[in-house]
């Protein structure tokens, strides 16, 4: 077992640890604090996976972002979690459980984790790896997947975020305005 | 061990199931959305795992160097990681909507102001 398994299976573990605390505590600052260690944690995982690019991103945009959204919304509604009266944890346990078992069964017969004849590497990989530099001319071939060869899902990326930037607007907009009109009556 | 040998995917789905199970059991609309986010980041984790080759490198040109990671996966995530933050900024901005219009985000009392349940 090489330092790089070692790093991998600590920082997993961390978060496993703060996946459990984010379980269990009901202080929805607490819970937002928790998910941003969480997601820089995943970054970390990352980095030590080859991915830099990825944790970079999940770094800025999950770690950052996220929580400051999070942390915005909790200024709107409460700051605690209610207990909840109608949950019934062993229903959740045991759909959680169904799943996870069927998951783990799923990916049993997956290759071995880092295998470097897995059939993943075996398809479109190589060529990226091997001509991209040429093909495009830039070293990181990342960028050259996402900008070139791959240009049309980053197209519908933009779409997306396009879409939901139009969705937040109308949601949050048509609020200032009702909160307006509502000074006005007062007044 | 054929077990020992997938422990990334098997952590990943142990943290999904986490996540999954703030989602079912949770009655406070931020804390489920907290969930499906650490959901999507074990997505991440195990999208990730299986680009990792033994000995390869950062999928950036080096001189000299033979094995890379496989950089598919990578592009697939970093796509999915933005968008995933666009559709939670949207569901917070409906967990604000629906405070306003019920004066709490509990699942209970909403059904409750509902009658619904």
């Amino acid at each position: 077992m090489n330092l790089d398994s070692v790093i991998d299976i600590l920082l997993l573990a961390f978060m496993a640890v703060i996946a459990i605390a984010i379980v269990r505590i009901r202080d929805l600052f607490g819970i937002a604090m928790l998910f941003s260690i969480f997601s820089l944690l995943s970054a970390g995982v990352f980095t030590v996976m080859d991915a830099a690019d990825v944790a970079f991103t999940e770094a800025a945009v999950g770690a950052g972002i996220s929580t400051i959204l999070m942390l915005a919304t909790l200024t709107r509604t409460a700051r605690k979690e209610k207990p909840s009266n109608s949950k019934n944890p062993a229903v959740a346990l045991i759909v959680v459980f169904v799943t996870g078992a069927l998951l783990v069964f799923g990916t049993s017969d997956l290759p071995r984790f880092g295998d470097p004849q897995a059939p993943v590497h075996q398809h479109v990989a190589p060529r990226y790896i091997e001509e991209s530099p040429k093909e495009i001319g830039i070293p990181n071939m990342v960028t050259s997947v996402l900008a070139s060869y791959r240009g049309y899902d980053t197209l519908g990326e933009t779409t997306v975020i396009f879409t939901a930037g139009i969705a937040v607007m109308a949601l949050l907009g048509m609020r200032r305005s009702r909160r307006r009109e509502d000074d006005e009556e007062i007044d | 061990m054929r077990f020992l040998q997938l422990y990334n995917y098997e952590i990943a789905i142990f943290l999904a199931m986490v996540g999954l199970y703030i989602v079912v059991s949770s009655g406070n609309l931020v804390k489920k959305i907290a969930g499906l986010s650490m959901f999507q980041i074990s997505v991440f984790i195990l999208y990730i795992s299986m680009g990792v080759v033994e000995g390869g490198t950062v999928p950036i040109l080096i001189e000299g160097v033979q094995r890379y990671s496989n950089p598919l996966p990578h592009v697939l995530i970093l796509t999915a990681i933005v968008v995933g933050v666009a559709t939670t900024a949207v569901a917070l901005s409906l967990v604000i909507r629906i405070n306003e219009a019920y004066g709490t985000a509990e699942e209970d009392e909403i059904h409750e102001q509902d009658e619904s349940f």
